[in-house]
């Protein structure tokens, strides 16, 4: 590293709070430099407040359950009905975003639970490069790895009971190895920087040395991975209760969605083709999103 | 002289390779240190002098021998040591980009030692930290800034703040300056004198700069391959060099005028490349680049002898009380 020859009598003087506050618009300028970032945020922002708030927003909430109407069944796109009515007619529309609540909860839970985990896996493995515990605890990780994950994640999901907490617990098995391996490249190069080896000479107990030295050096790289697997995760939960292992009828599902929908094709392609769209532009936008922070983040490196 | 706070005999320090060969990084050191005094530890890239401060801080045991710290032999502690030794033995690291965390502050970088060796609360522990960064010459706001807002003579002082945290009596100074802008050098140096005295602290200072240790050391130990040549105060050291090797080291020290030139002691042409570590030549490590080498400098490894008082050579030249150089 270069060295600056700047005096120390004159390094600018800053608040904490000026300083936060430059540093959040020096963030966000950062991030909006891409103008595709805008579009994600907005596009994740529209798929958030319609998961938390969708029951209240959508035209009919009840058609997000069991709810029966056959004389308006099969009905092509409408001002009515948005995405047309499905074949018990039920509002499409409402039921694509009435499946947005589960579609949210199985990325947050997946993704809050196997990133700690992998977190964890990774940091005491690369902590204790080249001893038997990193051996160990990453070879079982390359054995997770080495399963195709959307194999891996069907057979667990067909073994148990489908429903939607055992198709998180599948795709959850199945995500934190990846963690486990971006936590363990962080540490173990972190392993020789000199803070880390004089935390240890000043006799700094292991809990600081993870979570106060080894963490925050981590955290952008998890955070991002975070956001972009966000997408993938919800690609991963499509295919499965496309199957049929995931969230079971009459509860509204998008893959299910589109597995019912896809005998009916090209007649009823609404049924489909919606679902379809909406999944592409969740995954789109969490890209776009992760894409925005990754800069942001990595400008704060320097 | 004054009391002698470290002693050192027989320092070892080994390591094995995949291959079966062993790198010999640290070969038979004996070494003491007195309380106040700056000894510099000067050799090459590969001599082991980073490898002997890395057994002294315990990061890595010694292979044999021993390391008398006030009574206590800490060679074969590794980091298993008391809480006293860990404070009272204290390392800046040369590279100043890696010895701060870049995703910490200065003020929480400087509280871990603070918070594992005082009982001070948390409040105390801010007000010593900005106590400790105005005593080493920064003002106290850099303590809320990231090392990323500093240069690299700043965070060097920033890491001698966070060494002063536990209260140390010796400090081993890993080529501190070496990484720094000239001009930012002499700020450092003068910042770690000034310090010495103020807490009459011990240095080791480790450097493969010559021309620093007139300045800084009291006295100054050459070490080549793993292994001492000569040790002596730092008059004697550059005006009677005494082994051939610190003869050829103290002529290639580059000099600005040819005044400075003629009054270099001895004028000796470097030859050579300093052998790898894995494979130490027999007898004297030093007889493949040196111009005087007997018979016996390839049979046997020299001792360490007195010529003059406090002034130790470690060559085959000086069974007899002559220098090699004398008379041209």
């Amino acid at each position: 590293m270069k060295a600056k020859t700047v005096d120390a009598t004159t390094t600018p003087i800053e608040t904490t709070s000026t300083r936060q506050a430059e540093l959040l618009k020096r963030s966000w300028l950062k991030f909006s430099e891409s103008k595709v970032s805008i579009i994600g945020l907005v596009i994740v922002s529209v798929f958030l407040l319609l998961a938390l708030g969708g029951k209240y927003l959508v035209p009919y909430p009840e058609h997000i359950g069991s709810y029966v109407d056959f004389a308006n069944a099969g009905l092509p796109p409408s001002s009515k009905h948005f995405f047309g009515t499905d074949l018990m007619g039920r509002d499409v529309f409402s039921r694509i975003v009435g499946s947005f609540r589960n579609t949210l909860m199985m990325g947050v839970v997946v993704l809050s639970i196997a990133a700690p985990v992998g977190f964890m896996v990774g940091v005491t493995a690369g902590y204790n490069k080249g001893t038997f515990i990193d051996t160990a605890l990453m070879r079982v990780t390359d054995m997770f790895l080495a399963v195709p994950p959307l194999v891996l994640a069907l057979a667990i999901a067909s073994v148990l009971e489908p429903n939607l907490t055992n198709s998180m617990l599948a795709v959850t098995a199945m995500w934190w190895p990846w963690y486990a391996r971006l936590s363990y490249g962080v540490t173990s190069s972190l392993r020789s920087e000199n803070y880390i080896i004089y935390a240890e000479l000043v006799g700094a107990k292991l809990p600081h040395i993870i979570f106060k030295e080894i963490l925050p050096n981590c955290l952008s790289a998890v955070l991002t991975k975070m956001t972009l697997d966000m997408g993938y995760v919800i690609i991963i939960a499509a295919t499965i209760s496309y199957a049929g292992l995931g969230e079971q009828a009459p509860r509204p599902a998008l893959g299910s969605m589109i597995a019912s929908g896809v005998k009916y094709m090209p007649a009823q392609w609404w049924l489909t083709v919606f679902p379809s769209i909406t999944i592409m532009l969740i995954v789109l936008g969490f890209n776009l999103l992760g894409d925005g922070i990754s800069s942001m983040l990595g400008a704060e490196e320097i | 002289m004054a009391e002698k706070i470290l002693e050192i005999k027989g320092l070892k320090k080994y390591f094995p390779l995949p291959n079966g060969q062993v790198v010999k990084a640290v070969d038979g050191v004996d070494l003491e240190l007195y309380a106040g005094e700056t000894l510099g530890l000067v050799g090459e890239s590969g001599s082991g002098k980073s490898t002997i401060a890395y057994v002294l801080v315990g990061m890595y045991e010694a292979t044999d021998g021993d390391i008398i710290f006030k009574g206590d032999n800490i060679a074969k502690t590794g980091l298993h040591r008391t809480l006293k030794q860990r404070g009272d033995i204290q390392i800046v690291f040369q590279d100043p980009g890696s010895s701060l965390n870049p995703r910490r502050t200065i003020e929480q970088s400087i509280m871990v030692p603070l918070e594992i060796h005082t009982s001070l609360s948390k409040q105390e522990a801010k007000k010593q930290v900005r106590k400790l960064l105005e005593e080493v010459g920064l003002p106290s706001e850099v303590a809320e800034g990231y090392p990323r807002t500093l240069g690299g003579g700043e965070r060097q002082l920033v890491s001698v703040a966070r060494a002063l945290a536990t209260n140390p009596s010796f400090m081993i100074l890993d080529e501190p300056t070496s990484a720094l802008d000239v001009s930012v050098q002499a700020k450092v140096i003068n910042k770690l004198i000034d310090l010495q005295k103020e807490f009459r602290l011990s240095y080791l200072f480790i450097t493969h700069d010559l021309s620093l240790m007139r300045n800084v050391a009291d006295r100054v130990a050459i070490l080549y391959l793993g292994r001492l040549c000569e040790l002596a105060s730092t008059a004697d050291f550059f005006q009677k060099p005494l082994h051939p090797y610190t003869q050829m080291l103290l002529s290639s020290v580059p000099v600005a005028t040819t005044e400075e030139e003629k009054m270099k002691p001895v004028k000796v042409l470097s030859t050579g490349e300093i052998p790898s570590p894995v494979n130490v030549p027999p007898g004297c490590a030093f007889h493949l680049r040196c111009r005087h080498k007997k018979p016996i400098c390839l049979r046997e490894q020299p001792t360490r002898r007195e010529i003059f008082p406090g002034h130790y050579v470690w060559c085959h030249l000086f069974e007899q009380k002559e220098s090699p150089g004398s008379g041209k």
